[in-house]
């Protein structure tokens, strides 16, 4: 699982990668992820919905992430714009 | 005779230096503003290939994310459109949603009624990093994209009770969108007809 996080002037910056079936990768997963969302990030996981469109899945939660999901995007949270 | 022509010739003058001076405001008062803002470390802070670069990177993201179709009608038309799931009981139905939404990069989201083409409101909403990593705040335009359509498809009612409302026409100009709305069209009937040849072709 990759953990990416977009940035202005960058794109998507890669802030932790790991295997979740490994113990001590998933501590750092889940510590990198509690970080994000700590600086107010939203935390979006790409899926694939049942009629086969993709869509994307807003997690508050590590545990709320998939098993099987490959990446966890991160960006700002949503404010109202002019 | 020479008192007249003088004073002539000081009227002149100073209608002259009006005119000038009314028309070098705008551009003094500019760049005031420029040096007062630290006009240089901006220029140092921006850099085009970064954010070309970042744009890149961006556009990838986006297109790893979403439905080929999608992806080739931003790549086409440049935004997106998002079906409506809330009181349609359909979800993200294909065409059969009562309204839809058009996402651009860095303007309003636009809700509009796909039967008649209706526009019905502007949601103004932004993704400000206020960590402003390479001195801005805002996201290269295809990432605002993917996150406005990564917020829609997860949470639509989220994200419209986080953006502000206003009435279509507040900042994108009516007729463009519904031109936009037209060219969906188009490039959706042009699509299915190259598809159904090309299914022809395979029977």
């Amino acid at each position: 699982m990759r953990l990416l996080r977009m940035k202005p002037g960058h794109g998507e910056v890669l802030i932790a990668e790991g295997d979740v079936e490994v113990a001590e990768q998933e501590l750092a997963l889940i510590e990198a992820f509690r970080a994000q969302l700590d600086q107010g990030m939203w935390a979006a996981v790409p899926v694939v919905a049942a009629d086969g469109r993709r869509q994307a899945e807003l997690v508050r939660d590590f545990d709320e992430v998939p098993r099987d999901a490959e990446r966890v995007i991160f960006f700002p949270r949503a404010a109202g714009g002019r | 005779m020479l008192i007249a022509l003088g004073v002539c010739a000081v009227v002149a003058v100073v209608l002259a230096w009006e005119v000038i001076a009314s028309s070098l405001k705008p551009a003094l008062a500019h760049w005031q503003l420029r040096l007062a803002s630290g006009w240089g470390e901006d220029v140092a802070a921006y850099d085009p290939g970064r954010e070309r670069r970042a744009e890149h990177r961006a556009r990838e993201l986006l297109r790893s994310c979403v439905d080929e179709e999608d992806w080739e009608m931003y790549r086409d038309l440049g935004f997106l459109r998002v079906w409506g799931s809330d009181g349609s009981g359909t979800g993200a139905g294909h065409g059969v949603a009562p309204y839809a939404y058009l996402i651009y990069p860095h303007k309003p989201i636009v809700a509009y009624v796909p039967r008649s083409s209706r526009l019905l409101s502007e949601y103004c909403v932004d993704f400000p990093d206020t960590e402003r990593p390479f001195g801005s705040v805002r996201l290269p335009p295809s990432d605002d994209v993917l996150a406005k359509w990564m917020a829609l498809t997860a949470d639509e009612r989220r994200l419209i009770e986080n953006a502000n409302l206003h009435l279509a026409g507040r900042q994108l100009d009516p007729d463009a969108v519904r031109s936009d709305i037209a060219a969906l069209s188009r490039w959706e009937h042009e699509r299915r007809r190259r598809r159904d040849a090309a299914s022809l072709r395979a029977t």
